[in-house]
């Protein structure tokens, strides 16, 4: 076989892969490289195969067809083990981790340090300490149970567990979407560090611009295929970046606002909220119609405010009123009964019925319009879905799928489906684009739009700056769980946001 | 699940699978069922060949559908517990209790005096109370269900024995004999209310709102109550349920054997606990299948009738129980690791 030099020179490369799922060909013939010291970003719309391919990668699945060369040799990575061992690391869009197990447990998981079959914890211990600390996190704990950590902490775990293996590649599937600005730029640092000493790195984003500043070159994938390889990451444009995801050109991401009517009914008021914990005096009203963004770095206290909001947590001072009427503390039930609706942050333990079809997790929530006497109608749910489903673009379409089969992109359209259908007075959104690709991302803005249009009160909490400015009207910004600004969101900028979320914080 | 979306994914299908036909028939949910189909005949087969026109007989088939319409009822019941992620192991002690109280000689009085409808009320009253106390514990009181059902088995059976001071109460109302022990188009009573339970249980399961909220508290109870159900409550229906279930198990208990006792329903609770999980109801919770169920109901039932005409014992019969109870687990931990992944 001929072996060209650029082949030569290519640490990893990819000829033809094919993986196929049950009714689903995941991947349908993908090729591209990697060089050592590069950083390969993926691009592909939610479902295009991007997990699948780098789970491929990483020895968790086998490949149904095609070559995969490590450094020029063809390989076969039976399980993650093998991988491993040849120097591939990855962290996996969905959390690998083991809860009930400490930090430094997890992160040595599978590769234990161990003298004569004795394991050398206290060692383990340091090690986990010394890259938590290159990760810019003092404050975790190698003894904690990772089970009690937050989704952004156990991401920072899942890192310091793929540093630990001191791999050849480094594979990280949206590392970026629970993380704060700042600890990005952490992650960046440490990816120059490593790409400088020869390590490759495989990146995933749907932000482009986090592609822009640490991405060499991009390989785009649209429904399971290759469709452009090698592409320089600083000079693509990025409208050929997205009419090559998503096959159609898109030049406005964010919906135009509505004036909000200063006379419209306040739906939503709250007055004095204290969880006794987390946060402290949040006050927050919302006018029908209008969009409010909480923005805050994770972790300080948005989630848990949208949750005492809806009763799942029970406040411990203040009030909640729907159309002036007070709520009950700590009552789901009566948060929903007044029209509230919460899309959580945490899809998967928070969101969904993994193994359950698309169509019953939508409506979940608004079950009683689909009945009469207690009987279902199976088929107007289908078909209500159906046309949600088709408008937010999940894909695979078929809303008899089982959840669990879907990409997490796609997953999180279904929860948001679930809130879209149901008509809420109040929408309390966490997080809802986690994950969703550009194209669908300004599909959900627009429904979220015209929801508020039709006079649906919506809060917003987003770790993405942009998107909060660009989807409220008005603009919360929340630090170490009380409101440190409130105002219209036209008269304040991206960098006045981050400043004052980051105010009284260590660099 | 629903059958529906086992055939679409199927139709869907273009490309060529790999999987051996065999997995992917058990994959699917009525290729579960036809498993159970083709224990069941195997079983039957058995019957015929080593007990010949003794098993093959119609009033020994009557027999074995009679002896499985009690168990089978408290067995709906139970797929409904733990589909919604419980598990109950008072049954068969809510049985006794129910079957106790419904005979007391004051009952019987009442009932003589009246109509015999009573006792039939007086032993729902007294599971759906059972089941309500269970439920109660565990979704307020947040006992852990083994624990809660584990102490009202002590406690249901206990007060059974001190109702009837340990003694079988006889029947003696003739109303109530003559109702169940009659026969549909020659079809006994038994059987007839079995099915309809089961028929119903369906229904409530697979077409209604609270089937789906079953499923979804059992699936994933901390995004049933994001999504607003109800999840307390929901559970204290579910073991209500099941407990309204072992009192019309103890009325037809009592009109198959004409006694009230303490001993009645003895380890119902595996019984029924292993009718369903070889059925196809996954034991922690979301999936459930009452079809499924019923097969498991039957398999066992006529798993001890062969022994039985063979003259086996009861200790190989529960050896085979054992050993089915194993091979349908192992199924069905290969079928969720399938489509997990
Ligand atoms: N275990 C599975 N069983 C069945 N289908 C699967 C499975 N995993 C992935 N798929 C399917 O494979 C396709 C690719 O999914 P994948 O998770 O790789 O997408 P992705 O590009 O990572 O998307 P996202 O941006 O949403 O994370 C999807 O159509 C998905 O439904
Ligand atoms: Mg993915």
């Amino acid at each position: 076989m001929v072996s060209s030099p650029a082949r030569e020179s290519a640490l990893l490369s990819v000829e033809g892969v094919v993986k196929r799922f049950p009714g689903v060909t995941a991947l349908g013939g993908v090729d591209f490289d990697v060089r050592a010291g590069e950083v390969h970003c993926l691009l592909g719309q939610n479902g295009a195969g991007k997990s699948t391919l780098i789970k491929v990668l990483a020895g968790a699945h086998r490949p149904d067809e095609g070559v995969i060369r490590w450094r020029g040799e063809v390989v076969e990575f039976g399980n993650p083990t093998s991988a491993m061992r040849s120097g591939v690391a990855a962290i996996y869009q969905e959390l690998d981790l083991v809860a009930g197990l400490s930090v430094s447990d997890n992160v040595f998981l599978g590769h234990e340090l161990s003298t004569a079959g004795f394991s050398r914890r206290a060692e383990a211990r340091r090690q986990t300490r010394a890259l938590l600390d290159r990760l810019g996190h003092r404050d975790i704990s190698p003894d904690r149970d990772v089970g009690r950590l937050s989704v952004a902490h156990q991401q920072i775990v899942s890192m310091a567990r793929a540093l630990s293996l001191d791999g050849q590649l480094l594979i990280m599937d949206e590392p970026s979407a629970v993380l704060d600005p700042d600890e990005v730029r952490v992650l960046f640092g440490i990816i120059r560090e490593l790409t400088a000493q020869g390590v490759a790195v495989i990146y995933i984003s749907h932000r482009l611009a986090e592609i822009r500043e640490i991405g060499d070159r991009v390989t785009v994938l649209k429904d399971g295929r290759t469709v452009a390889t090698g592409l320089p990451a600083r000079e693509v444009k990025t409208s050929e970046l997205i009419a090559l995801m998503t096959g159609r050109v898109l030049d406005n991401v964010y919906p135009r606002r509505s004036p909000v009517d200063p006379a419209a009914p306040e739906v939503l008021v709250v007055r004095g909220l204290a969880d006794g914990d987390r946060f402290a005096g949040v006050d927050l009203t919302v006018r029908a119609g209008e969009v409010v963004g909480l923005a805050g770095l994770v972790g300080s206290g948005r989630s848990e405010i949208l949750e005492t909001i809806y009763g799942a947590r029970k406040a411990a001072e203040g009030t909640v009123e729907v159309d002036g009427k007070a709520l009950r503390r700590g009552s789901v039930g009566a948060a929903v009964r007044a029209g509230m609706g919460l899309c959580p942050e945490e899809r998967k333990s928070q969101g969904l019925l993994l193994d359950q079809a698309v169509y019953r997790n939508i409506t979940v929530s608004s079950m009683s319009a689909f009945a009469k006497f207690g009987f279902l109608d199976d088929r107007a749910e289908r078909a209500r879905s159906t046309k949600l489903t088709e408008s937010l673009d999940v894909r695979p379409a078929g809303v008899d799928r089982l959840v669990r089969g879907l990409s997490g992109g796609n997953q999180q359209k279904v929860v948001l489906a679930r809130w879209l259908l149901r008509e809420c007075r109040v929408l309390l959104l966490d997080e809802p684009t986690r994950g969703v690709d550009v194209g669908a991302r300004s599909e959900i803005y627009e429904l979220i739009r015209r929801l508020a249009d039709s006079g649906v009160a919506v809060v917003v909490v987003s770790s993405d700056v942009e998107e909060v400015l660009g989807l409220a009207d008005r603009v919360l910004v929340v630090r170490e769980g009380r409101v440190v600004h409130d105002g219209p969101a036209d008269e304040i900028d991206e960098s006045r946001v981050l400043d004052l979320v980051m105010e009284g914080q260590p660099a | 699940m629903s059958e529906d979306t086992a055939l679409s994914a199927q139709k869907s299908a273009p490309v060529a699978k790999k999987e051996s036909s065999v997995s992917a028939l058990l994959g699917s949910a009525a290729g579960r069922n036809t498993g159970l189909v083709v224990a069941l005949v195997l079983l039957c087969l058995g019957g015929v060949i080593t007990a010949g026109d003794r098993f093959a007989d119609v009033d020994n088939l009557l027999t074995i559908l009679r002896l499985a319409a009690v168990i089978g009822v408290v067995s709906i019941g139970m797929t409904f517990v733990i589909t919604g992620g419980g598990i109950d192991l008072s049954v068969g002690a809510i049985v006794a209790l129910s079957s106790v109280w419904a005979t007391t000689l004051a009952t019987q009085g009442i009932a003589n005096d009246t109509h015999w409808i009573v006792m039939v009320f007086t032993a729902l009253l007294v599971g759906g109370a059972c089941g309500l106390v269970n439920g109660a514990l565990i979704a307020y009181g947040r006992v852990v269900a083994f624990i809660a059902t584990l102490a009202s088995l002590a406690a249901a059976r206990g007060l059974a024995e001190i109702i009837s001071n340990r003694k079988t109460q006889i029947v003696n109302v003739p109303g109530f004999a003559a109702f169940f022990d009659a026969s549909v188009l020659g079809v006994p009573v038994l059987v007839v209310i079995f099915a309809l339970v089961a028929a119903g249980g369906w229904v409530l399961l697979n077409r209604t709102t609270f089937g789906r909220r079953t499923f979804a508290v059992g699936g994933n109870p901390e995004a049933a109550r994001l999504a607003g159900i109800d999840v307390r409550r929901h559970t204290v229906m579910l073991y209500s349920l099941l407990g309204l279930c072992c009192g019309l198990a103890a009325v037809m208990l009592i009109a198959r054997t004409t006694t009230g006792s303490a001993t009645h329903g003895g380890l119902y609770e595996l019984d029924a606990i292993a009718a369903v999980v070889i059925g196809g109801t996954l034991l922690s919770g979301g999936r459930g299948t009452i079809a499924g169920t019923v097969f498991g109901v039957l398999i066992f039932t006529t798993l001890s009738n062969v022994f039985t005409l063979n003259n086996l014992s009861i200790s190989a019969q529960a050896v085979a129980k054992g050993a089915i109870i194993v091979i349908a687990v192992l199924l069905q931990q290969r079928l969720a690791r399938r489509s997990g992944a």
